[in-house]
């Protein structure tokens, strides 16, 4: 398709965050148009688990975006869960030991205050939940709220959504400048042609970084490596998804080196996933036997059956993360005519809804319904304090 | 737990592999050579059980003494020392080892498993063989219907037919002594359905003057055909299977140049098994995970690039056989000599004393290779894939037999959702994502993106069909265990 002389706005980025920005603009009775570089979902959206989790986040900025993404998944978009495999199938974390669970346990009543649907589970009660758990656990606590999609599903869905509402979807268009106005953003320069529009809308993900350097402002936002590993499909189970305490001290952990904690959970196809890992080594696509090792280990650890289970395949994605673990969401006063949507992550496809939705309301004037300040752009102009 | 250093790393016990892990040893190489299967020879020289010998070992084989020669060569140098043969070992990672060489992570193939383990090597060739390349047509998930090459399997090492009336079809020579070897093992063979209408040696066999051997087995054949009064139709193809529980009958069209089916030419043939073949197509999993280069060669398969030693574009690894484009047991053989000799030349190991000089020795093998590889693309360009084969799918004909994910369903992630490429189509509508990991369907799902995107298929739709970053399935047990330490300095 070629593409449009002009716009109301062009989303830069065809994957969870930017269909939902394209499919919330839209439907806000803005012209859309979308350019991606390469396929649709064939970024991180496609190298990940499709997590829409309240359990892993602190009281805070990004859990009240994560509250009001399970509200928009939950209502505006929940007539469209079937079509990207919507399974509100509940979290669980465990603990090991009883130190654990005490830390669970006060971080539960943090999130519980902020409206978080959360109850501790002990040992039997573990078992009850998910019977292959091993056993001797310290204890645990439930999320029902925690969910999971399809995440490519997602992306495919809410932007043939868009398409429904008038924007057009570009692939391989990669965007090589932008179109300026003195300071202000007035367009897009990319692969395939020039698209005149007043706004434009950094979807880029990892990538984001680069995208906003083409607009001469500096959005840090860097790649932290996961791997997913993928078992062969069995006639056992698991329910939840299931993960160790740890997990939500190491997303939020800044460290550079290689770090695992056990996330086990089942899927519709009867494949068991298995994460997570964090690495900062850049855009590194070599393959890590070490890091599916210990991987491994901690899954089995959990559920002891896995031992014996064959792992079929493994993937990894590049997940965008800024300094402070924000998001960066809203206009860049630095380029006028410029927002950011990008830097969610390893939350990025829970996140989407709820970003897709605040943009469309701040491109459009309306009040958006969370406040943006902590997720400014130009938030990492002032020198940062570790 | 193996834990094994050698010079050179063979993976694959077929003609390639077992040629080239004799003659590595033969040059004074010490080798190990590493192969899913529990004895040598690969699919081409399936056979019974060694362990319980019978008098006609070699019965409808072709190159037979050749093989026996390589084999018993093979368990001299393993006897000697020379050679590791790990029996009934996959590998499944690939990775280069510091500061050179390669690691082979390896895990079991079989059961009861042998020890999974490392083995390091200065070099490594890479001989994974080919298998079947697949079409989905409607009614193919049927019991009774098989890869020509599954019933070929079944003939040479089980001594098994899989049924009593047979119809083969697809395109190419392979077809006929599937054919045969059916009829020989009792099983009426209803037609051969060939595709294409070959000018080649089968109704010309003279005319494969440029490959003798292959001249003689055409004659062979034909006269076997003769003799059990099989017919071989040309320009026909099966373009439906029907039955409730397993195979009934099939639907016959005569089709035109391009596969395209002549209305009013359909007839139904009732049978029970349905043998298929559209050529091979090499396993291509290590070769990707290894690095190198891959092209798409004059059949349409993603093929390993190399140059006129075999060594692909990966440091330290070279490859022999199917994987460099197919071409057939007999010059998988000469490939695995040659690539034995031009590792040994690089890793400065003089040929056994006696040998031929090495360097004349290879040239003599590269014009060889020239020979057959010219003849290899002559029957390739007489037996494609028919170019509209999709006409005969229906949106209920499932393409991935794993997953149950449907042509119409493929369609839909076309139209509906945007998908352009192979990639993105197995993203959205799930081909290839279950047990086979796309080893039957990924040739056709990349066919049938690149007809949505009215674009000749790609080598990047091949690719992304093909990769596997675990080329084969590893327990999580194994992987826990993995010890980082046992990798020897390369």
């Amino acid at each position: 398709m070629s593409l449009p002389p002009t716009a109301d706005v062009v989303v830069i980025g065809a994957g969870a965050t930017g269909a939902a920005c394209a499919y919330f603009a839209a439907l806000a009775g803005l012209r859309v148009a979308v350019v991606e570089r390469g396929a649709i979902a064939g970024g991180t959206s496609s190298a990940c688990e499709g997590n829409i989790l309240v359990s892993d986040k602190e009281a805070g900025p990004e859990l009240a975006l994560a509250q009001y993404s399970q509200h928009l998944w939950r209502t505006d978009l929940a007539e469209f869960g079937p079509l990207w495999e919507f399974e509100s199938k509940g979290g669980l974390v465990v603990s090991a030991r009883p130190g654990t669970q005490e830390n669970l346990a006060a971080l539960a009543e943090r999130q519980r205050a902020a409206g978080i649907d959360v109850e501790l589970v002990d040992g039997p009660d573990l078992l009850r939940l998910e019977p292959l758990l091993f056993p001797a656990m310290a204890g645990g606590a439930f999320y029902p709220q925690d969910a999971q999609v399809q995440p490519m599903l997602v992306v495919a869905h809410l932007l043939r959504l868009a398409r429904g509402l008038g924007a057009t979807v570009h692939p391989d268009t990669q965007v090589t400048g932008f179109v300026r106005s003195g300071d202000a953003v007035t367009g897009v320069q990319t692969t395939r042609g020039i698209i005149a529009a007043p706004r434009v809308v950094n979807a880029a993900g990892t990538w984001g970084g680069a995208v906003a350097a083409l607009a001469r402002v500096t959005v840090p936002v860097l790649p932290r490596r996961g791997f997913v590993m993928v078992t062969e499909p069995l006639p056992v189970t698991v329910h939840h998804k299931v993960y160790a305490a740890e997990y939500v001290d190491n997303v939020a952990s800044s460290d550079a080196g290689l770090q695992t904690s056990p996330v086990v959970e089942g899927t519709d196809s009867g494949t068991i996933l298995i994460g997570s890992s964090r690495e900062r080594v850049g855009f590194d696509k070599t393959f890590s036997p070490r890091v599916l090792a210990e991987m491994a280990g901690k899954a089995i650890a959990l559920f002891p059956f896995l031992s014996d289970v064959l792992a079929l395949r493994s993937y990894f994605g590049f997940r965008p993360y800024c300094p402070d673990h924000l998001p960066v969401i809203g206009p860049d006063p630095r380029a006028p005519g410029l927002w950011h949507a990008c830097g969610h992550e390893g939350a990025g496809i829970g996140l989407a809804a709820g970003t897709g939705a605040l943009i469309a309301a701040s491109l459009t004037g309306a009040q958006p319904a969370l406040d943006l300040s902590p997720f400014v752009p130009e938030r990492f102009e002032e020198p940062l304090h570790a | 737990m193996t834990t094994l250093a050698c010079d050179v790393a063979i993976v694959g016990a077929g003609p390639a592999g077992l040629s080239a892990a004799v003659h590595a040893a033969d040059a004074g190489l010490n080798v190990a050579l590493v192969d899913a299967g529990t004895q040598p020879g690969g699919q081409y020289w399936r056979h019974p059980d060694e362990s319980h010998p019978v008098p006609d070992e070699g019965e409808g084989h072709h190159g037979w003494r050749e093989f026996t020669d390589l084999r018993s060569r093979l368990y001299a140098h393993e006897t000697t020392g020379t050679l590791t043969y790990l029996r009934g070992t996959q590998v499944w990672l690939i990775e280069p080892a510091r500061p050179a060489g390669v690691v082979l992570r390896l895990a079991p193939a079989t059961d009861p498993a042998p020890a999974a383990g490392t083995v390091t090597a200065r070099h490594v060739i890479l001989c994974p063989g080919g298998y079947d390349r697949q079409l989905p047509i409607p009614g193919w998930d049927l019991p009774g219907v098989m890869a020509a090459g599954g019933v070929q399997a079944l003939l040479k090492g089980n001594r098994t037919a899989a049924g009593r009336v047979a119809v083969v079809a697809g395109t190419g020579p392979f077809l006929l002594p599937v054919a045969t070897g059916l009829a020989h093992a009792g099983v009426k063979v209803a037609a051969i359905c060939e595709a294409n209408s070959p000018t080649g040696w089968l109704r010309n066999a003279g005319g494969a003057v440029r490959a003798p051997a292959k001249a003689l087995e055409g004659v062979e054949y034909a006269t076997a055909l003769a003799r059990h009064r099989i017919p071989y139709k040309i320009r026909t193809a099966v373009t439906a299977i029907h039955g409730t529980d397993r195979v009934e009958s099939v639907t016959l069209s005569r089709v035109d140049a391009h596969g395209t089916a002549i209305a009013g030419t359909q007839r139904t043939v009732a049978c029970d098994v349905v043998a298929l073949g559209w050529g091979f197509t090499p396993q291509l999993e290590l070769v990707l995970a290894a690095g190198a280069e891959t092209t798409v060669d004059v059949d349409g398969s993603l093929i390993a690039v190399v140059d006129d030693r075999l060594a692909s574009t990966a440091p330290g690894v070279t490859v022999a056989g199917e994987a460099t484009g197919v071409g057939g047991a007999p010059m998988a053989v000469l490939e695995g000599e040659l690539a034995a000799l031009c590792v040994s030349e690089a890793l400065g190991v003089a040929a056994a004393p006696g040998g031929p000089a090495s360097e004349g020795r290879i040239r003599a093998l590269q014009r060889d290779r020239a020979r057959l590889h010219r003849f290899a693309v002559a029957m390739h360009r007489a037996n494609p894939v028919p170019a509209n084969w999709q006409d005969w799918l229906t949106p209920e004909t499932l393409v991935c037999r794993c997953e149950e994910v449907t042509h119409g369903a493929l369609c839909d992630a076309h139209t509906e959702l945007g998908a352009a490429d192979a990639r993105t189509l197995k993203s959205f509508g799930r081909p290839g994502m279950g047990w086979c990991q796309g080893r039957v369907c990924g040739f056709a799902v990349s066919e049938i993106a690149a007809r949505f995107a009215n674009r000749p298929t790609s080598a990047d739709d091949l690719r992304s069909m093909a990769k596997r970053s675990l080329a084969a399935p590893v327990t999580l047990g194994q992987l826990a265990a993995l010890d980082f330490d046992d990798v020897h300095e390369g």
